[in-house]
């Protein structure tokens, strides 16, 4: 196992910070006004510190924050919470041999930190798991840095979100970044057709299902365009795109 | 603003198992096994799904229906936000610009002719 210290010096490491900073900005945007919306929801400014450094993820916080103020039953908070994450599970089962060689409280520590776009550019970045010892260091660092970047802007701007909750218009909408910064995002990813379809197959279906507790419609738009994508790989005019 | 209380910190605890425990979900059991291979293949077609998911509700829709006019200052933000990309996709600017001139657009549209 590498030390954190030679992580934090690869020069992977500082290639994923770079690549996480130019859509920092947005998920900053989303992140400030994830504070603001703590706040306003009635929860105390040591609750909504607690919730932003402890649960570090934007769609169940929003989830929760009704729910908190409301008093629902814990373990139906707990429940939205999970539901809104499944999309986490997904991911999870991609990273798996990428993340297999650690030990399991650091893969459970990288496993928190990868909140989704970091899940989305490491993936992008390596299209296969690690082989060899250097391999493994190198995706490592990489994830590590984009996840350090993706953190500290998310947990800054969410902080100060949680001091200026009174001062920010609601209005403005400012929170329409976070989808600017994932459909930069998104369009990195267009890089072969039967991408463009799952995009356009997840989009349609998660309008569709928009009416499904608990945003189950993200799960469901997700296994669609991926059923439909394996499907469509078969096919004459896809075979080639496939197999490359 | 409330007095911070027990229960609230309580659910927020549970709250942060949820994040840790799914999205390590299919990493925490140290067994080996391994997904079947096309499962593995079909993997490369989540993440932007999982991306198109969240991104074209926001878009389409306001509080659960489908938006019933043009004048609405998302729908321009994006498609000058995507034109950004696909014009600058090979200079390091294509995402920060995304999100710059898809805001640009957005606050005029939104804050000064109110869509």
């Amino acid at each position: 196992m590498s030390s954190l210290r030679q992580i934090v010096r690869h020069p992977e490491f500082q290639r994923g910070m770079r690549d996480m900073s130019s859509v920092a900005p947005g998920l900053a945007a989303w992140g400030m006004m994830t504070g603001v919306a703590m706040v306003k929801s009635g929860m105390s400014l040591f609750e909504s510190i607690a919730m932003t450094l402890l649960v570090y993820a934007g769609s169940s916080q929003l989830a929760a924050i009704p729910l908190i103020a409301a008093g629902a039953p814990v373990l139906v908070i707990w429940a939205t919470g999970f539901c809104v994450n499944l999309r986490f599970v997904v991911f999870s089962a991609h990273m798996r041999p990428y993340l297999m060689h650690l030990p399991r409280r650091w893969r459970l520590l990288a496993g928190y930190v990868t909140a989704d776009i970091s899940y989305v550019m490491f993936t992008k970045r390596y299209h296969q798991p690690p082989q060899t010892a250097e391999e493994r260091q190198t995706q490592l660092a990489y994830l590590m840095g984009g996840c350090a970047t993706n953190w500290s802007s998310w947990q800054a701007a969410s902080l100060l979100g949680i001091f200026l909750a009174h001062s920010v218009p609601a209005h403005w909408g400012l929170g329409f970044a976070g989808i600017l910064a994932l459909l930069g995002v998104g369009c990195s990813l267009a890089s072969s057709r039967l991408r463009i379809v799952s995009a356009g197959v997840a989009g349609a279906a998660a309008v569709a299902a928009f009416a499904m507790p608990f945003k189950l419609n993200i799960v469901v738009a997700i296994a669609a365009a991926v059923a439909l994508c394996l499907l469509l790989e078969k096919t004459p005019p896809f075979r080639r795109e496939a197999t490359r | 603003m409330k007095e911070t209380d027990l229960w609230t910190l309580g659910v927020i605890l549970g709250l942060a198992a949820v994040t840790v425990i799914t999205r390590s979900f299919f990493f925490i059991s140290s067994k080996p096994w391994s997904l079947p291979h096309w499962a593995q293949r079909g993997l490369q077609y989540a993440p932007i799904a999982a991306l198109s998911a969240v991104i074209v509700p926001e878009i389409v829709m306001t509080q659960g229906h489908l938006v019933q006019t043009w004048q609405d200052a998302r729908l321009f933000a994006v498609a000058a936000g995507a034109a950004w990309y696909f014009w600058r996709k090979k200079s390091s600017w294509a995402m920060l610009g995304t999100i710059v001139v898809g805001m640009a657009v957005y606050l005029a549209l939104h804050l000064g002719l109110g869509w």
